[in-house]
């Protein structure tokens, strides 16, 4: 095992440290352009789809960074972080179905959700982290499925395949104005209301960016190291004294957790929490292709993974159905074309991606990362 | 493995094996389900049903295996043989139309068997495509390995979609095949009784090809020790893309196998199904065909007995069996590796 | 006369650790021939490397002269190469019969070989037909040389068969390889002495990754300073 999947990186890495200072500069620039952008966003660009897009990146920086904790940094291959996410979604639905749009609610479902994330991580991890790594993505995918069925078919509790809409706190209501001109309406700056909608994007925002800092500091503490040393060779870590199954479980329990707080952001900006939004298979699919995308075991790749992919998700489709339109009067090119494939092509640029740029954008410009 | 000096719980363990062992779990799993259900005739048409899926599943979950004990590979991918073979089968039988529908038995076997044997081959050849280009430049990396066959998997489902679109597809079922009788008070679905029969048939040939020929004991060498099979001058390069050839094709005869029993398929017949075959597989034991055998008949007794009793619990309790054999056994009931 | 095998330089790495760093060896046709060295010096490496489990960055492996330190394992295998690696590669799911069968060209043995191995090793015909994990660990490496000798071999690679058995057994493997050289020639990696004092003809001392000393056995078998200087490293002095 050992043998055959070490042999031949030492050789690769040494030519790599040198030359990409630029390449990391670049990176830097890019992962602050995009912070910069987001924090703007409300005012950079005010119309409802964009704050939906901007929304939807803040919280899924913080999904898919988690996740890159696990594959990037551990080289665990898990299919059940959606579970988790959800699990923080639907707790925090469900409390603010029955307590009412409190913060109060957030707080105790939300916290509900997270500890119900990191029980079932920490039984999932003693259970099977033990054993292979594909052994474990088994288990984890068979976890999550189950989920996904559960979540559906407990209707009573979870809104069933309907899922569950509620309210939220007023102050995050666009009805809720923070601050009041003369006329008693909302303050206007740079010609955006200063309402509740601005203060939930915000919520989102900065709990976001708080827990993707703690990711970072997570990477670059000691126990960072100790993930390089197991990820590099499991049996050495095993003889120098790491227990590997205690690290491993740690991660994976801490990625559990932050994959819940992001299921909370996402469950709160929303309004609506159902299967298709939260827990579905194509959403753990999208986090994998982002992570790779951007790149494995860079932390910094979640981000440009993240916006890219969105960006896509969301224009390039509309790109498409216009080439489809164009090209109505050829065979199949407008098949090929139909904005419902859209899969298609990213499944094959994800596939290409895998063979020839490992380390995906941010890992092949910082020259790290994408082990293996 | 029984040293002299096992442990006590190991002599347990090995006086246990002696008996047939694990062998024994779906008949005490039977003996529960009677207990429960109460009505031996709706326990006896339950128990067939679920004899019948296991087999289907057996069908799809034994490629998997191997392939995995062969070579470390985890075909993520291989549900879309599933899929496809569901697919291509049920194409198949609607383009034979009246040797399918009429009322000639003779021909209505003969054009699912047309059917079956279209998709298998089509599964051998996807297989021998997907190992040469998809999986070969991967080996022996694991997570690039996930991610491919991951990708590898949206891309055929895709394709899928694109050519036979995304409403159901309803699959014509041979009248033959059709309809149950009814034996000692109990009714039996003739189709499942053919599935079962066809499952047998795959298991026994399998068990042959592995233990009477030089083949399957290259094969069964290899699931144990790969490398010492190079040493010894084989390139299990070459016996690995037979074996996954071979597991594509029965996943394949598997799709089809089941689309005739579902009657309606959409494209994601082989998602859902390779959850059970991905259960299969793990409690089973990786790399095992007798493993993959009674894993695949403990999964299909299961979801049809709970199915009844609990409808709503179906996949989670076999979600439960898996954890609670994994707490048991970490390697599954009947692991290929002796250790 | 040209040596059977030779090593040239050869560098190996196990992920970015660099496990040999310039290995040269020869390896004379016939006898037993001992690579010695304490754990983690090299050997297993070597043995692999030739083997071609692992891949040399660097250098060249040749066998009768041609550079074999390229070819994939299973192709320098049929060039009349044998390993019994250190775990000695057991199929414990087979029969020890269907073990035996596997290392022969074409799944047929030669009944006069065969013969000669049971005389050599009676437990292989007594357990014929039982599964090899039932074996016991002397067994098992008993199997594993018979295996390597089913067919004519040009070289057998052997990594310390002796770990792990007890002395009465040592003594008959001493035995067994003496006969085998007679037809063929072995490369033995040891940290043993005294069965490689018992069995060796040549012998080469690596330490670290490379070979710090190489010599006639009988030299380093008498001449304690020698002893001493490379063996004392942490071979057992019994």
């Amino acid at each position: 095992m050992l043998q055959a999947s070490a042999s031949g990186t030492s050789a690769r890495k040494a030519g790599r440290t040198r030359g990409h200072q630029g390449g990391r500069f670049v990176v830097y620039a890019l992962v602050g352009l995009i912070g910069l952008a987001l924090a703007l966003a409300p005012f950079l660009f005010p119309d409802v789809r964009s704050q939906e897009v901007a929304a939807r990146i803040c919280v899924f920086i913080v999904l898919v960074a988690s996740y890159d904790l696990l594959i990037g940094y551990t080289g665990i291959v898990s299919f059940a972080h959606t579970m988790f996410f959800g699990m923080g979604a639907y707790g925090t639905a469900i409390a603010l179905k029955s307590m009412g749009p409190g913060f109060e609610a957030i707080l105790i479902g939300g916290g509900a959700g997270i500890i119900a994330a990191l029980v079932l991580a920490l039984l999932i991890g003693l259970l099977s982290l033990r054993v292979k790594a594909i052994f474990f993505a088994m288990v984890t995918l068979a976890a999550a499925s189950v989920m996904m069925v559960l979540a559906s078919q407990l209707s009573d509790f979870t809104g069933g395949e309907d899922g569950i809409t509620y309210s939220i706190p007023r102050l995050f209501s666009p009805a809720f104005e923070l601050l009041t001109d003369a006329e008693g309406k909302a303050l206007r700056l740079f010609g955006v209301p200063l309402n509740g909608k601005i203060a939930l994007y915000y919520f989102v925002f900065i709990t976001a960016l708080v827990l993707f800092l703690a990711l970072l500091r997570i990477v670059a503490s000691p126990l960072g190291s100790v993930l390089q040393a197991i990820r590099e060779n499991e049996m050495r870590a095993e003889a120098i004294g790491y227990r590997v199954v205690f690290y491993r479980t740690a991660i994976f329990c801490i990625a559990a957790g932050v994959a819940a707080c992001a299921g909370i952001l996402r469950a709160v900006w929303l309004k609506y929490t159902g299967p298709e939004v939260v827990l579905s298979f194509d959403i753990m699919i999208d986090i994998l292709l982002m992570v790779v995308i951007g790149g494995m075991g860079t932390m910094l790749g979640a981000v440009i993974g993240v916006v890219l992919m969105t960006l896509a998700q969301y224009y390039l489709k509309d790109l498409m159905a216009v080439g489809a339109e164009a090209t109505a009067s050829l065979p199949i090119v407008p098949d090929l074309l139909n904005p419902e494939r859209w899969l298609l092509w990213l499944g094959l640029c994800f596939i290409l991606l895998v063979y020839f740029f490992p380390a995906g954008i941010a890992g092949t410009m910082m020259g790290k990362g994408g082990h293996k | 493995m029984t040293d002299t000096n096992a442990s006590f719980p190991a002599r347990v363990t090995a006086g246990f094996d002696r008996f047939g062992g694990v062998l024994w779990l779906p008949v005490l799993l039977a003996i529960v389900a009677l207990l429960l259900i109460g009505q031996p005739s709706t326990w006896a048409t339950l128990t067939i049903a679920g004899l019948a899926m296991g087999m289907m599943i057996f069908l799809m979950a034994s490629g998997l295996s191997l392939i995995f004990g062969l070579m470390d590979v985890l075909n993520f991918g291989h549900s879309a043989f599933v899929t496809a073979g569901a697919f291509i089968g049920a194409t198949v039988l609607a383009w034979l139309g009246f040797w399918v529908t009429g009322s000639n038995p003779a021909l209505n076997v003969m054009g699912l068997l047309i059917a079956i044997t279209v998709a298998t081959v089509f599964g051998a050849l996807a297989g021998w495509f997907f190992e040469r280009v998809v999986i070969r430049p991967v080996y022996q990396d694991h997570l690039r390995q996930i991610l491919i066959t991951v990708g590898a998997l949206i891309v055929a489902e895709e394709l899928v979609l694109l050519v036979w679109g995304g409403a159901p597809i309803p699959v014509p079922r041979p009248a033959a095949l059709t309809g149950s009788f009814v034996l000692g008070g109990v009714s039996v679905e003739i189709y499942r009784i053919f599935a079962f029969l066809l499952g047998l048939a795959v298991y026994i040939a399998m068990y042959l090809v592995l233990n009477r020929t030089r083949l399957g004991l290259l094969i069964r060498a290899g699931v144990e020790n790969r490398e010492m099979v190079e040493a010894l001058g084989f390139r299990i390069d070459r016996l690995f893309i037979l074996v996954f050839m071979a597991g594509s094709a029965l996943a394949a005869m598997g799709g089809a196998m089941w689309a005739g029993y579902q009657g309606l398929i959409t494209a994601a017949i082989g998602s859902e199904m390779m959850i059970l075959v991905f259960i299969v597989v793990i409690i089973g034991g990786l790399g095992s065909i007798q493993g993959s055998l009674l894993g695949a008949i403990l999964v299909g007794l299961m979801a049809n007995y709970v199915a009844f009793l609990m409808p709503k619990m179906a996949l989670a309790s076999n979600m439960l069996l898996m954890m609670t054999i994994l707490l048991w056994r970490p390697y599954g009931l009947l692991p290929a590796v002796k250790r | 006369m040209a040596p059977v095998l030779r090593l040239e330089d050869v560098h190996t790495d196990i992920g970015q650790y660099q496990i040999l760093h310039g290995v040269s060896l020869d390896v004379p046709e016939g006898g037993v021939h001992v690579i010695l060295g304490r754990n983690g010096a090299g050997k297993t490496t070597t043995l692999r490397t030739i083997m071609g489990l692992w891949k040399a960055r660097r250098g060249a492996i040749l066998f009768r002269g041609e550079n074999i330190s390229r070819l994939p394992t299973p192709d320098i295998a049929q060039r009349g190469i044998a390993f019994v690696p250190e775990n000695m590669g057991i199929f414990g799911g087979l029969t020890v019969e269907e073990n035996m069968r596997l290392a022969t060209k074409d799944g047929r043995f030669d009944a006069e070989r065969l013969a000669r191995i049971h005389d050599i090793f009676p437990a292989i015909g007594q357990f014929w037909n039982k599964p090899a994990h039932a074996l016991s660990g002397g067994q098992k490496q008993m199997l594993a040389v018979s295996r390597a000798i089913v067919e004519r071999r040009e070289l057998i690679l052997i990594d310390e068969p002796t770990k792990g058995l007890a002395p009465s057994i040592i003594r008959n493997m001493i035995a067994a390889f003496r006969e085998i050289a007679e037809e063929t020639t072995i490369l033995l990696v040891e940290q043993n002495f005294h069965f490689a004092k018992a069995l060796g003809q040549t012998v080469a001392v690596i330490d670290d990754g490379g070979i710090v000393h190489r010599g006639a056995m009988a030299e380093l078998a008498t001449d304690v300073t020698l002893q001493s200087r490379f063996l004392s490293l942490s071979l057992e002095a019994h």
